[in-house]
């Protein structure tokens, strides 16, 4: 009965085994129990499941539930119905928010592609520093968001921008540019940030993309003629589509549902004309206390991220199909 | 290899690379400039003769003595490092026993739990705030840390289960049942054999659930209300702007000491990171 267990000595297991009749000797309901594969994924499941469903699950329902209401602080409400979808609809603020959120999302996705494919390609390469050029290129992405914007803000200062002083100095302009004091050019740099902040993300993980693809490919190619722009597109695209696919999507949730960079940068100003959908329903929610409202319009981003997903998950499934 | 001409690689190279060099680091050096700049030079007319906006003369640590002496940055540091700490242990925890399931057990429905967590990875917390402000308040936990070392796994659970779960399937399940034959339950098997082979997934997952959770603002804004029991990131934005008057040295040095234990643990712990980070993308 009793066999030699290499590497097992001294462990409770090895105990067990030497024993004629383990379980009749030792009997650990606890232990016979989890032996049960769906009892035991069960409860290595149940923390997780509780936590989703408290925090994510129920003020999901929670929030339709309030955004069918007219609850203020203070004021309970009553069921109104869709009240405050079709009133934000009508709502000249919630359309201006409503149209920066996709012109935002859009830009600033473009940009964070394009650049970060660049800079993937570049890091792409055999270089001394690598490693450390790589390391500093992700930091925009772990510093968090609000410091960082912080600091930007600083450089778009209306009175002591430091891109104001070197494009003065350097002969471009006479007079100031309105970063942050025009709607439009506010805009505007919020996607710069967003694209600052992006972009390393994208650099890294098409980088990891890129790192799986056989410098073989390449040589075949080049052999053949292709130069390195015609390599890129009939060698490197189609191989790091999958990665890009997914990448995107995950970039758009994260900028389509952006709060931090606008609330830091303008705060939804000047005159309301750079609110995102999310710091507008802060704004009513939380600041007036409307919150159904705020709910609604909250709510007002689902869609557009339940399309993505599901796009994204029927592409996956695709992926593993083939 | 393709053979290139010097002047090719300068122009296709180094000079791009140099510029997203600068572009990523300049707002970093600029934080650190203004930090050190006396408060003299910091405002100084933008068209004056002897504005020397790239460099001081005379670096001082004046803001820096102000921030840690007279405001409550010092707790803030602590606030956020705790919430951290915390929330990604418990996420790490339970994404290791849920990730060891998806992987390993067959049950009824592991599909639809698996997609279910993984949509909610994608679930954005400024969609739920509002409702979420609420059940706060009705759980009595407004204002306290609980707040958001509770909510805080919400995201970051669902990626470190997608991580873990990606990890734990390259695995050899050899392994495991070598362990069950030699006599080990399935829990002893998973905590003993397993859990130990997958150390460097849940440095991974943790590192990027801790920079994750230093990183939050909403929640944070939105749950939090006593100064003192403020983080970093909403501790800065709400407190070091009195009235509508922008203390520039003070909060550049905040957003730059706020910043050092993230990008430490960050520096000590990169290639980690990257895994971690191109890991939550693939799945």
């Amino acid at each position: 009965m009793k066999r030699p267990i290499p590497g097992a000595a001294g462990s409770p297991a090895s105990i067990e085994v030497a024993l004629p009749h383990p379980r009749a000797s030792r009997p650990v309901p606890l232990t016979r129990f989890l032996e049960n594969e769906r009892l035991l994924a069960f409860v290595l499941l149940t923390p997780t499941v509780v936590l989703l469903g408290l925090f994510i699950a129920y003020p999901f329902v929670m929030g339709i539930w309030l955004s069918l209401n007219s609850t203020s602080v203070g004021n309970p409400g009553q069921f109104v119905g869709i009240k405050n979808f079709v009133k934000a609809w009508n709502d000249s603020i919630f359309q201006t928010s409503f149209r920066n959120t996709f012109f935002y999302t859009f830009w600033a996705t473009i940009f964070k592609l394009a650049l970060g494919m660049w800079l993937a390609l570049l890091l792409n390469r055999h270089f001394r520093g690598k490693r450390l050029v790589r390391a500093s290129m992700l930091l925009p992405f772990i510093i968090p968001t609000v410091l960082s914007t912080f600091a930007w803000r600083w450089m778009f200062d209306p009175t002591f921008s430091v891109v104001n002083w070197v494009l003065y100095q350097a002969g471009f302009i006479v007079n100031k540019l309105p970063f942050l004091s025009d709607g439009a050019w506010a805009m505007w740099c919020a996607i710069v940030i967003n694209t600052w902040r992006g972009m390393p993300f994208f650099a890294i993980t098409l980088l990891a993309g890129l790192q799986t693809i056989s410098p073989d490919l390449h040589e075949a190619a080049s052999l053949d003629g292709a130069n390195a722009w015609h390599r890129f597109w009939a060698v490197t695209w189609p191989l790091l589509k999958p990665v890009t696919i997914v990448v995107v999507v995950f970039s758009i949730i994260q900028t389509f549902a952006d709060f931090q960079l606008i609330y830091v940068l303008t705060g939804g100003g000047p005159a309301n004309s750079t609110h995102l959908l999310a710091t507008y329903a802060y704004q009513l929610g939380v600041n007036s206390g409307l919150l159904s409202e705020g709910a609604a319009i909250s709510l007002f981003m689902f869609p557009v991220l339940f399309a993505v997903v599901w796009i994204q998950l029927r592409y996956l499934r695709r992926l593993e199909g083939a | 290899m393709v053979i290139e001409q010097r002047w090719k690689k300068w122009v296709f190279f180094y000079v791009p690379l140099t510029l997203f060099m600068i572009g990523t680091l300049f707002p970093f050096y600029w934080m650190l400039i203004t930090a050190v700049r006396p408060d003299a030079e910091l405002y100084r007319s933008w068209r004056a003769v002897n504005n020397t906006p790239f460099w001081t003369l005379s670096p001082t640590l004046a803001h820096v003595q102000d921030l840690l002496a007279r405001t409550t940055f010092p707790r803030w540091l602590w606030n956020t490092f705790f919430i951290a700490v915390v929330s990604t242990g418990i996420s790490l925890l339970c994404g290791l026993l849920a990730g060891y399931a998806l992987a390993r057990l067959r049950f009824p429905m592991a599909g639809m739990l698996g997609t279910s967590i993984f949509v909610t990875y994608l679930v954005p917390p400024t969609l739920l705030f509002i409702p979420l402000a609420d059940i706060i308040r009705n759980f009595q936990l407004g204002n306290t840390p609980w707040a958001l070392i509770l909510t805080y796994p919400t995201f970051l659970i669902p990626f470190c289960t997608w991580l873990l779960m990606g990890y734990f399937k390259t695995i050899p399940k050899e392994l495991e049942e070598c362990a069950r034959i030699d006599g080990a339950t399935r829990l002893g098997a998973m905590v003993r054999i397993i859990f130990p082979i997958a150390v460097p997934g849940i440095l991974s997952a943790g590192i990027f659930a801790f920079t994750l959770s230093w990183n939050e603002f909403i929640y944070a804004l939105v749950f939090l209300s006593s100064p003192e029991r403020k983080t970093v990131p909403v501790g800065v934005v709400s407190e070091l702007i009195r009235g509508d008057i922008y203390f520039w040295g003070q909060l550049m040095a905040g957003a730059l000491l706020g910043s050092v234990p993230v990008a430490l643990v960050y520096s000590f712990f990169v290639e980690y990171y990257v895994a971690g980070l191109t890991g939550s993308v693939k799945g």
